[in-house]
């Protein structure tokens, strides 16, 4: 189906979860509430939608500004060659989501990615711990609260002479 | 600090750590392995150790000053990353790209997909034991190299690519040194060939080993050679093709089992695709006539004269410069938006050296390009777009505030999804099929940890 | 003493010869620089002709540490792990810009320069460097390697 009738469907299929659709430079983006994200996205997984491919989980800090975080998935369609957008905003206070890990295998390593660089939790994760930086590390890189050169040896340091 | 497979592990079991620094030159990762004998129990892989903060880092450095950091992502094809990167702000900033420069971004995309699968199963069948293996195609690689540093200047990281088109123009003999590297490669890829295809060692340990079904490859999020060596034809030059790839003639090979010796075979014939589309892409490039002809004129002189009024003489630039002249930038660079007096809008590429020293316009849109503050300022908003690297789909997914710094940036790594599989399909198989099963997965670690 | 000091010095000629062209180095590669490494250790720019070709590869058999590519903070503990389980001689080539000075990464997760955590004995810069620079950094460290002094107290030599 084309594409606008495939966000059309989505919308009368799951309009409860979906709260608003946009269209950003080519893409199609769909914004949900965090609540009722699995369900979607187990929808969406699906037939008739076949979303087979999770690509992509990334956050997005907007919690100087606008006080959230926000979640964004890439989907992909294999059978229709389509890619879809969602984005679930939590609070940047507290942010906690529920896991995909029971419908991909690779949302494992993409929350636990998640949680090291925000601090995001995702409930219902297996494992969830520190992916990129190590064990002792205190906070999340990639808040904008974090200081870009705010290094934390795991060694002592020389001085350079 | 105690790991999971310590928490796990039966006490009568041997753990072992394949520690991050590897033999097996692929970096760094940390493979720990629960053994009973030889056969792997289970197994846990940390990664992180190459975590250099790329996307911290590029949320503070401007569009044009955060490529360099792009190339060192899939640090064996970096033209791609580079074009990936530069793609998905030219999607953003809805700039189109001069047909020649887009031939010649397939030129050198294609070039370094071939270095990167070269690069992958030397390692792959070195670490099998078969070192000539290494050898010859280290040697392909050279030739390959030879091509891209004749025209970008560097052998590997070459930030070449540029948002809105390319550096620079190919040298004169590129023709010469295209042919002999795609000769080379062609010879050696036979070589490799009648040394690996039917060799009983090596198809005893890739053969079955490091199984993988649709299903969960699939789920797993592969893409690329290794998605295909399970039979999923998915290729972003195919599904959504960018550049001129609509145009050329290549194939897209698949495997059956999804085994090591699949993804072998698969990226075997990739390379000679991507051989074929070097030769179609080598017709397709007009020859330029070398900027002869009119006098030229040194640039202090083009200078002192400009002081009084414009000068229309050619003016020799240094040979650093050669093939970026502005006789060659209708045909590399998109066309600039004029930058007037005044206003606060740049174009999206560097103006050419002979109007930045010799006119006032000229100056101001350098100026107004490289400023803190001014420079390539995309839209509000967020965009993502994919290229086909070496590994699979590389995305590039940017949000812009409207300033000259992303507000984020993040790289859709495919082996990062590629590797997150690494626990199953080493789970009860011998300790010696790591070793294969790893190397065919070709993970680059600049890419996986970012 | 000209005697003892004759021999000492023929004996730490002797030994610089022995010990430059006879290299065995373990190769600590973590990013881009390692593709460099590996075309300079292959056919092409054969690091084999200086003596230095054979890849051991655990440092307790290695006397030349290669540091190759971005050292992290995550790293870090390793690299010391690895170089003190070398045995005396050895030496440490900072290979690549990273491993020099932290290159063009100054942030979070980068060790800037591993001669924050180990002694390094030779910089080889570039990013990455090209062989044929590589080849240089290692004749300089040959050139090291020659010139150094024993210690001969133990002979009686004050």
């Amino acid at each position: 189906m084309g594409r606008e009738t495939l966000i059309d469907e989505i919308r009368t299929k799951l309009g409860d979860a979906v709260e608003g659709v946009s269209y950003s430079f080519g893409d199609d983006v769909l914004t949900v509430r965090p609540g009722s994200l699995r369900s979607l996205m187990t929808a969406l997984r699906d037939a008739p939608f076949d979303y087979a491919v999770l690509l992509d989980l990334t956050c997005v800090d907007f919690a100087a500004g606008e006080g959230r975080l926000e979640l964004v998935y890439h989907l992909y369609s294999l059978s229709r060659n389509v890619r879809l957008r969602l984005k679930a905003s939590l609070s940047a206070a507290d942010p906690v989501a529920e896991t995909l890990t029971g419908l991909w295998k690779n949302a494992d390593w993409l929350e636990r990615e998640v949680f090291d660089m925000f601090g995001v939790r995702f409930t219902g994760h297996p494992d969830l711990r520190r992916l990129l930086t190590y064990e002792g590390f205190e906070g999340h890189p990639l808040r904008k609260s974090y200081p870009w050169r705010l290094a934390q040896p795991r060694i002592p340091m020389k001085d350079k002479v | 600090m105690e790991t999971r497979i310590q928490r796990e592990a039966r006490p009568e079991s041997m753990l072992i750590n394949m520690g991050p620094s590897h033999p097996a030159m692929h970096g760094t990762i940390r493979v720990m392995l629960e053994l009973d004998a030889e056969r792997i129990l289970n197994a846990e892989v940390e990664v992180g150790y190459l975590h250099r903060g790329f996307e911290k880092t590029c949320e503070n450095k401007t569009y044009f000053n955060l490529l360099p950091y792009t190339d060192r992502l899939n640090y064996v094809s970096p033209l791609i990353n580079n074009l990936g990167y530069a793609m998905t702000m030219e999607k953003m900033l809805g700039v189109g790209v001069p047909e020649r420069a887009q031939l010649i971004r397939v030129l050198m995309s294609e070039l370094s997909r071939v270095s990167d699968h070269l690069t992958c199963l030397a390692a792959m069948a070195m670490e099998c034991g078969a070192f000539t293996v290494f050898l010859y195609m280290m040697k392909a690689r050279e030739f390959l190299w030879d091509v891209i540093e004749f025209t970008t200047g560097a052998r590997m990281t070459t930030s070449y690519i540029r948002i809105g088109g390319v550096r620079a123009d190919l040298h004169p003999d590129w023709r010469g040194s295209l042919a002999t590297a795609v000769r080379e490669t062609r010879r050696v890829l036979k070589d490799v060939g009648g040394l690996l295809d039917k060799n009983s060692i090596f198809l005893g340990r890739t053969r079955g080993v490091g199984v993988i079904s649709k299903e969960d490859a699939l789920s797993y999020g592969w893409t690329g050679p290794c998605l295909r060596s399970t039979g999923i034809p998915y290729d972003v030059r195919k599904a959504s093709p960018y550049l001129v790839y609509d145009r050329l003639e290549f194939e897209v090979p698949v495997g059956e089992f999804g085994d090591n010796f699949d993804r072998y075979r698969v990226r075997m014939r990739e390379m000679e695709q991507s051989l074929r589309l070097l030769e179609q892409v080598a017709v397709l490039i007009p020859d330029r006539a070398p900027v002869t002809g009119e006098p030229a004129i040194e640039p202090a002189e083009a200078i002192r004269v400009s002081r009084r009024q414009k000068t229309a003489a050619r003016i020799r630039l240094s040979p650093n410069l050669e093939g970026s002249e502005k006789a060659r930038y209708a045909d590399l660079m998109t066309p600039d938006r004029p930058a007037a007096l005044g206003s606060a809008a740049c174009g999206v590429v560097v103006p050419p050296k002979e109007d930045t020293y010799t006119t006032m316009e000229g100056l101001i849109s350098h100026f107004l390009f490289f400023m803190d503050g001014h420079g390539i300022r995309p839209p509000k908003g967020d965009v993502y777009f994919s290229v086909e690297g070496g590994n699979g789909e590389v995305g590039f997914y940017i949000v812009s505030d409207g300033t000259d710094r992303p507000y984020r940036l993040h790289l859709r790594a495919p082996c990062f999804h590629i590797v997150s599989a690494l626990e199953q399909l080493i789970k009860g198989r011998l300790l010696a099929d790591l070793i294969p099963t790893f190397g065919s997965m070709n993970m680059i670690g600049g890419e996986l940890d970012r | 003493m000209s005697g003892l000091d004759f021999l000492t010095t023929r004996l730490e000629t002797a030994l610089g010869w022995g010990r430059k062209y006879s290299l065995f180095h373990y190769p600590f590669i973590t990013a881009c620089c390692g593709m460099e490494y590996m075309s300079a250790a292959c056919a092409h720019f054969d690091i084999d002709r200086f003596g230095a070709g054979l890849t051991r590869f655990s440092p307790r058999q290695a006397d030349l540490l290669l540091v190759v590519g971005t050292v992290t903070h995550k790293l870090a503990p390793v690299l010391k792990t690895v170089y003190d389980q070398m045995l005396e001689p050895k030496w440490v080539i900072a290979f690549g810009a990273c491993a020099v000075s932290g290159g063009i990464y100054q942030n979070y997760a980068v060790v800037q320069g591993i001669d924050r955590i180990i002694p390094v004995d030779i910089y080889i810069p570039g990013c990455p460097p090209r062989p044929e620079t590589v080849l240089d950094g290692l004749m300089k460290l040959q050139d090291k390697i020659q010139h150094q002094k024993q210690d001969w107290r133990w002979a009686g030599k004050p």
